[in-house]
């Protein structure tokens, strides 16, 4: 049904590639992370919350379709439909059927409801292509609510030392999150431009996001005192942050699990928040799809085949793709002028 | 042990000096009195004697999840810490027990000594089970060892300075030898009476920077001292009481390790200690490094390394005589009582560093270059007029090396860090050419930047072609120059040979890997500078 090729995952019967790498006829999106959603095909299919997103990354005149989730359209006599992944807005699950055989690429998703994003739903299949960013026994959450309580304390303690509260995020998908969940414990947010972007873009889309201030070189100095500030992380080390010393810098992702990676970052303090599956939550989503044939991408990919194997006793091998070069999938800073690039910073 | 987790966290997290430091005060100024010693020990590399080994927490935490010992080490690969690692995988506690100090847990582990494997492991589980993942991480550490947080024993010095109002100085001379956190408390430590300090204890290391610049930069020639620098271990011998000790740089009591100085303990007058290098000697010259290596690291010495590996104590300087404290005394005056005592004993075993005698910068700068036919890596600058100083202090004390070594060499292996380069592809393994094969010579660890590493790791990831265990061959295409200090034979490694502080010194992504070094010109190097 579908075959790994050097532009992508590809559906001969279809004719379209899943999340191509490379510029192709008709690209079919799982979400708009620039790993997934890449430039230079002449067709996008993607789920509609995803369309403002994917012309934002991608440019306002790309030819896109949208498609509720849940609803079915045929190239051929493939039949393709989106599922809640539960990654960031609009991040679906790709559900491909033919002659009933059915199989599922996954893209990038967790499990637990963000409050935002729609939540993951398990896709009965026969084969399953699932991410594995994750993929090891040492990556386990804490509830959600269990981070932010955290971040909330956090943001008091460095009001009460009379610091400011940096967070990076990633603008895309991690900021949004942050904003929506901490809605309640600031009334004003201070945003770096390529945040501010983001948030413009959801917030036209009808996506309840509490307004931001976006920092501009005109921003007066007073207005950091204590304030809660995101920013992406390429912004963190460089001299655009020094403005808001005294600070504090909190970095929100999975990566921080590990206090040497936290260490690399210079963050004052790591929360382990990330929009990709832990190992529990990679282990139920696959045995959920009843899947017997399991194909593992980018992460921890040999390691979670290997598990799948040789405990789960189903078909399970590891899979090269492009995917993967997003900073919460790789755990590294990300190359400056990469993410900033196309968010007008 | 709650505010010790709490002091750790804010340690190992923070990246300025100025809050480590402010923590560590904090805690020495709140802490358990029981505790203090500990803390003071720990964070000085007096690690309390193993009573329950790395392998025995590794299996007990693979028993008591499930996992298989393979995904286990791919675990252990990634977080790069086995303390960390176990932390991470154990189930979240189920008993609910009061918190207990750190002296409670330190003292429980040392009665564990003796005691079966099975009332180990039921002490250790016991304890997991009602810890939360931090604490957990602590323990574990406890029971590891190498507390390497990013404390340095500068910062632990202030740090005391800072809580008990005594000079930075004065507190060195007082934490340093031996003494047992279990029986003394930081009040007697460190309120110690004259007269009272133990016999054993050292006097804290002066130790020179680099010279970075042109040796003019010092101004007359007349005011400097000149010798070759060694490389062996940086000692302190000590005569007091009727006793000898020997001590490394790190604090290591390393008597026992170097029976060749036992006549001294007769020889010596009491109230003696002398600053010099521990350096495997023979024929009026050194042996490489690598014969010293086999001295180091072993409980007892055998005849056979006796005889192979004789060691002897290169004087530097006279730091204590007849019981006074000399180290306030200019160097030559110390310098001139250090000949005296050491000609008049007149012993194979200790030796004077001989001083370089030279009329101007260029003369010096000559000698320099022959450094290596000497078994030496370079000279020593020390004012004539200097005090001995406490630590590594910039001015009158100036290590100045010959430029090392440099190869071209290609990475074809490479394996995950630790610490802070926890799963980033960190350490290498590189390779010259040998005809049309390559062989492996030297790991190398250090010298990229953090922005060059992340270049590496992601080439990696992309580019491994086989996987044995955690270690990654790749394709063999990325050059490196590796820079090294010595080189010496060796029959322990594929490529003959053994290199001396091996590091990368630049990525050299212009050149082909056709271009690069050869094993010939490794065995070149080694026949030119065999000592």
């Amino acid at each position: 049904m579908l075959q790994f090729t050097d532009k992508g995952i590809y559906c001969p019967a279809g004719d379209f590639y899943i999340d191509p790498w490379l510029p192709v006829e008709r690209a079919v999106i799982t979400h708009a992370h620039s790993d997934h959603a890449r430039w230079g095909s002449r067709k996008y299919l993607c789920q509609e919350y995803s369309v403002p997103l994917l012309k934002l990354r991608l440019g306002a005149d790309l030819q896109v379709q949208g498609l509720p989730y849940g609803e079915s359209v045929y190239f051929n006599s493939v039949q393709v439909s989106f599922h809640p992944a539960g990654h960031m807005i609009g991040s679906a699950q790709v559900r491909i059927a033919l002659a009933g055989e059915v199989w599922v690429v996954s893209g990038d998703y967790k499990v637990e409801h963000d409050g935002l994003s729609t939540p993951f739903e398990p896709v009965t299949c026969h084969t399953f292509i699932t991410e594995s960013t994750f993929g090891l026994p040492i990556y386990r959450w804490q509830p959600q609510t269990t981070v932010f309580a955290g971040i909330q304390q956090w943001i008091q303690d460095n009001q009460a030392a009379g610091k400011a509260s940096v967070l990076s995020a990633y603008s895309l998908g991690k900021a949004q999150r942050l904003l929506y969940n901490l809605r309640h414990v600031t009334g004003r947010f201070l945003v770096h431009g390529a945040i501010a972007i983001t948030e413009q873009v959801v917030r036209d889309a009808g996506w309840p996001l509490p307004a931001v201030e976006r920092i501009t070189p005109q921003t007066p100095k007073e207005a950091f005192a204590n304030a809660v500030i995101i920013c992406p992380p390429s912004a963190v080390g460089s001299s655009w942050m020094r403005r808001f010393t005294p600070y504090s810098l909190g970095v929100c992702s999975g990566w921080m699990q590990v206090r040497g990676n936290m260490r690399r970052r210079n963050a004052d303090a790591g929360f382990v928040l990330s929009d990709h599956a832990d190992w529990e939550g990679l282990l139920q989503a696959v045995k959920a799809t009843g899947a017997q044939r399991v194909y593992v991408t980018h992460g921890f990919s040999s390691v979670f085949a290997r598990y799948l194997t040789e405990q789960g006793g189903l078909d399970a091998a590891e899979i090269k793709t492009a995917f993967g070069d997003e900073e919460e999938d790789t755990g590294n800073e990300p190359d400056t002028n990469h993410t900033v690039a196309g968010n007008g910073a | 042990m709650t505010d010790f987790v709490a002091l750790v966290r804010i340690i190992s997290n923070s990246t300025k000096t100025t809050e480590k430091l402010e923590a560590l005060s904090h805690y020495f100024a709140h802490a358990d009195e029981r505790d203090k010693p500990w803390v003071l020990a720990l964070f000085t590399g007096r690690r309390p004697k193993r009573t329950v080994n790395a392998a025995q927490l590794k299996n007990w935490c693979i028993q008591l999840t499930g996992l298989a010992p393979w995904l286990f080490e791919e675990c252990y690969h990634t977080v790069g810490d086995l303390a960390e690692t176990i932390a991470l995988l154990l189930p979240a506690p189920s008993i609910q027990a009061d918190p207990r100090p750190l002296h409670y847990w330190l003292d429980l582990l040392s009665q564990l000594e003796k005691a079966d494997e099975a009332v180990k492991q039921q002490f250790v589980l016991q304890a997991w089970d009602q810890m939360d993942s931090a604490e957990k991480f602590v323990f574990n550490k406890l029971i590891t060892g190498g507390f390497r947080i990013g404390v340095s024993q500068r910062m632990m010095v202030n740090a005391l300075s800072k809580t008990y109002t005594i000079p930075a100085p004065t507190i060195s001379h007082l934490i340093s030898g031996e003494w047992n956190p279990r029986t003394i408390t930081l009040e007697t430590l460190l309120h110690a009476e004259e007269g009272q300090a133990p016999v054993s204890r050292p006097y804290p290391f002066f130790l020179a920077y680099p010279l970075e610049t042109a040796p003019e930069a010092l101004g007359q020639p007349s005011e400097w001292q000149a010798e070759w620098k060694w490389d062996g271990i940086r000692g302190q011998l000590i005569k007091r009481a009727g006793q000898l000790f020997v001590w490394s740089r790190g604090e290591e009591l390393l008597t026992e390790k170097f029976p060749e100085f036992a006549p001294l303990a007769s020889a010596l007058p009491d109230g003696t200690v002398i600053d010099g290098e521990i350096l495997t000697w023979q024929n009026d010259a050194p042996l490489p490094f690598a014969a010293l290596q086999t001295r180091i690291g072993r409980k007892n010495v055998t005849k056979k390394q006796l005889q192979e590996a004789p060691v002897v104590l290169l004087s530097y300087d006279l730091l204590e005589w007849q019981g006074q404290d000399l180290r306030q005394q200019p160097l030559t005056l110390r310098r001139a009582a250090l000949v005296t005592l050491v000609e008049t004993l007149s012993l194979p075993i200790l030796r004077l560093s001989p001083l370089i005698k030279f009329n101007d910068w260029d003369q010096l700068t000559a000698y320099r270059e022959d450094a290596r036919n000497n078994g030496s890596e370079g000279l020593m600058l020390k004012r004539a007029g200097s005090t001995y100083q406490v630590g590594r202090k910039r001015g009158d004390w100036w290590k100045w090396k010959i430029a090392p070594f440099q190869i071209d060499a290609v990475m074809i292996y490479a394996q995950k860090g630790h610490g802070r380069r926890s799963n980033l592809y960190t350490d290498y393994t590189f390779a010259v050419k040998d005809g049309d094969k390559l062989v492996p010579f030297a790991k190398a660890y250090s010298g990229l930047t953090d922005k060059e590493i992340n270049e590496v790791d992601r080439w990696v990831k992309t580019h491994a072609v086989e996987k044995f265990g955690p270690v990654r061959t790749v394709k063999a295409e990325q050059v490196f120059e590796i820079a090294f200090e010595g080189i010496a034979a060796s029959n322990r490694h594929k490529s003959g040979i053994a290199l001396r502080f091996p590091r990368i010194l630049r990525w050299r992504k212009d050149k082909p890997v056709d271009e690069i070094n050869t094993l010939d010109d490794l065995k070149q190097l080694l026949a030119q500078y065999r000592s």
